[in-house]
């Protein structure tokens, strides 16, 4: 048994036995009557990638690219894959990833068992958008090519399907063109809520690529201030196709429990609002620090101390009805428990193609919150009851710990959907929503 | 560009040496038992590398097949530069004090089924005139100990064997490197705890790919185990014979 192979949000803390896999075309191992679960970089915030006391298939060995087609754009990979090796691949050839979530240090399954979004979700939709077919390995043995069109409701429910419905395999999924590494990116200050509102519809219009950063301890008139950042691809002439290069710094060990504490995000959440000294600025910087700033620092949930963060996001149904979020950032400023890492995006219409897929259309929040423990947990819980009398749901991906009525209700399709789980497959997560013991 | 055959290339040390030749511009031939992992590594070193890459399903314990399996490999790049042996399998000792005939597969795969490859090389490098020869070994056959002395016996015979061959071969300008890494960290040794002695294959590649640029005979990886296995060969019988190793 062992105890390293963790969540990024570090809770809960579990020991799993581990199998790694070496091969996509070799049998599954025998399970030996212990439940299963892949297992890549460990991204997943929550328990979506714990097993307390079964087997954790421990996938970065199965990192071998089977196809890639220069013409078409189409890139065929084991699912062990990085984002980072597959950036390292088709960059120089003029490619980039269709969309991409905030880390590159995760797999191509897990991108697609957690059908994870981006910036560009107003354009491109999830991940699973991209994915034209992939292999899924049943504890049967059966194997099991599926696409939109071959075997369809196994796409449906592999797709977001946090890894329960057997092994994924390999993945095929088209890439995006691209003239050149760098973005084109505007900043534009927002000096609260409102003001958010009246830029981000406009951005979505002309940018491939939106997101903000919120100051959620911010109160007042300046309620939800913060910055969005928009940028497109840039042409040939304003850089070239270089790929990234691996990250330097690390953060060596956990800093103590104090380390972050409301004065010290809130010193560093003004600091970050006022470096941009004008309202607006333009810039053109390479695809890495945009999409992936934190990828910079290797181990940075080890700022978060022993007990970890949790990580909560939520998307909200909005026509225009700002009440919700004014609503939830009300409730964390006034709680005191901050975090330095708030990103807000507006999602678009595009339908994601799983049955548990998160997105949806609406505004979506994402906040780090510090494991105090008793009083971060009853602050969450509060935030629920908004999210879910709005219509609203989390994301499991990086979900620890909301309730199993709260799932069932958010996520109708999980009854269905549980129609697919591979019968030597669970995960904490899913043991958690569907009322088992964890 | 170096054209070199990479004898158990799905093995987790011949992985990492075909990603350093390729990375190098190299054109590989791969040998192995399965055809479905051969075609898994060809078609990544493809994609990432582009060079060329064949591969052959070949059973290393058919040694009658090996000279037109060596044929088809020289023909399929248009003529060899280097030969690699990084087949093998860790022998269950226990299993091989109960019975004969387990040691003896475990000395087909692990020596005669090398030296066999080895014969079949060095006629051909040897006719070139040119060429290197590299068969990955073990600090095992160092020494005989009650831990594992089958596959001790075989590494053991294995390094007279290319202890000899690169003295015949020397005159005719064919290198002949014995590779003997200690604890790797592979699915060879996925039964054993690790310690602080592990290597990881990518560690004992790039060992492997500097003994070949700087014509290095004999080389221990990673080099510590030189000098450990300096100081067991040191010991003296009479007093060995009584340890535990």
């Amino acid at each position: 048994m062992n105890r390293p192979f963790g969540s990024w949000g570090r809770y809960p803390q579990n020991s799993h036995h581990t199998h790694k896999l070496l091969w996509s075309t070799d049998p599954l191992p025998p399970s030996n009557g212990q439940l299963m679960l892949a297992y890549g970089f460990g991204r997943s915030y929550g328990d979506s990638c714990q097993n307390n006391a079964g087997t954790l298939l421990l996938t970065q060995a199965l990192n071998h690219f089977l196809a890639f087609d220069q013409e078409q754009g189409l890139l065929r990979c084991e699912s062990g894959v990085s984002l980072d090796e597959v950036l390292k691949l088709i960059v120089p050839y003029g490619y980039f990833l269709p969309t991409t979530p905030g880390t590159k240090f995760i797999t191509v399954g897990g991108a697609l068992a957690n059908d994870v979004h981006g910036k560009n979700h107003h354009r491109a939709g999830t991940f699973g958008c991209a994915v034209t077919q992939f292999e899924l390995l049943r504890s049967n043995g059966e194997r099991l090519l599926c696409s939109p069109e071959l075997n369809p409701e196994w796409f449906r429910a592999t797709v977001g399907g946090l890894g329960l419905t057997g092994l994924i395999t390999w993945v095929e999924f088209k890439l995006r063109r691209i003239e050149s590494a760098f973005i084109k990116v505007e900043s534009l200050k927002f000096r609260n809520i409102q003001e958010f509102f009246e830029i981000s519809a406009e951005s979505d219009t002309h940018f491939e690529h939106t997101v903000s950063w919120l100051d959620c301890l911010s109160k007042g008139a300046s309620l939800g201030r913060g910055i969005l950042m928009r940028g497109n691809h840039a042409p040939a002439s304003a850089g070239n196709l270089k790929a990234h290069r691996q990250p330097k710094l690390s953060v060596p060990c956990d800093l103590p429990g104090f380390a972050l504490n409301q004065w010290s995000i809130k010193v560093f959440n003004a600091a970050y609002y006022s470096r941009l000294r004008a309202k607006a600025t333009l810039a053109t910087t390479h695809y890495d620090p945009f999409f992936y700033p934190l990828d910079v620092l290797n181990h940075w949930n080890r700022i978060y101390g022993r007990r970890g963060f949790f990580q909560y996001q939520f998307v909200v149904p909005f026509a225009g009805d700002q009440t919700v979020i004014r609503e939830i950032l009300g409730k964390i400023a006034a709680s005191g428990q901050g975090s330095f890492l708030a990103v807000l995006k507006a999602f678009g219409n595009r339908k994601s193609p799983g049955l548990l897929s998160f997105p949806r259309e609406g505004i979506t929040l994402a906040l780090d919150i510090p494991n105090r423990g008793r009083q971060t947990l009853d602050l969450l819980n509060a935030l629920d009851l908004t999210v879910s009398a709005a219509g609203g749901r989390l994301y499991p991906a990086k979900d620890a710990r909301m309730s199993a009525a709260m799932f069932q209700t958010s996520y109708p399709e999980w009854q269905e959907f549980a129609n697919y789980v591979d019968p030597a497959f669970s995960s904490g997560f899913w043991r958690r929503v569907t009322g088992g013991s964890e | 560009m170096p054209n070199i055959l990479l004898v158990g290339a799905t093995s987790a040390i011949a992985q990492a040496l075909a990603h350093e030749f390729a990375a190098r511009g190299a054109n590989l031939v791969l040998w192995g038992r399965s055809p479905e992992r051969l075609q898994t590594l060809g078609a990544d070193l493809r994609i990432r590398w582009g060079g060329k890459v064949e591969t052959e399903t070949v059973d290393v314990n058919a040694c009658e097949f090996h000279n037109a399996k060596f044929d088809r490999a020289v023909r399929a790049v248009d003529g060899l530069d280097a030969a690699v042996f990084c087949h093998g399998s860790l022998s269950n000792q226990g299993e091989c004090e109960k019975d004969f005939s387990q040691a003896e597969k475990q000395l087909r795969i692990n020596c005669l089924s090398v030296i066999s490859l080895l014969t079949v090389s060095a006629n051909y490098f040897q006719m070139r005139r040119k060429g290197t020869i590299v068969a990955i070994s073990s600090v095992a056959g160092d020494r005989g100990r009650q831990s594992n002395y089958v596959y001790g016996t075989a590494k053991a015979a294995l390094n007279v064997f290319l202890q000899g061959m690169r003295n015949r071969l020397h005159s005719s300008g064919v290198k002949v490197i014995t590779v003997k890494p200690g604890f790797v960290d592979t699915p060879m040794t996925g039964h054993l705890k690790k310690g602080v002695l592990f290597a990881s294959p990518s560690r004992v590649s790039q060992d492997i790919l500097r003994a070949i640029e700087l014509g290095r005979p004999v080389v221990y990886t990673p080099w510590f185990w030189r000098y450990i296995m300096l100081i067991i060969r040191l010991i003296p019988e009479t007093l060995f014979q009584r340890l535990k190793l």
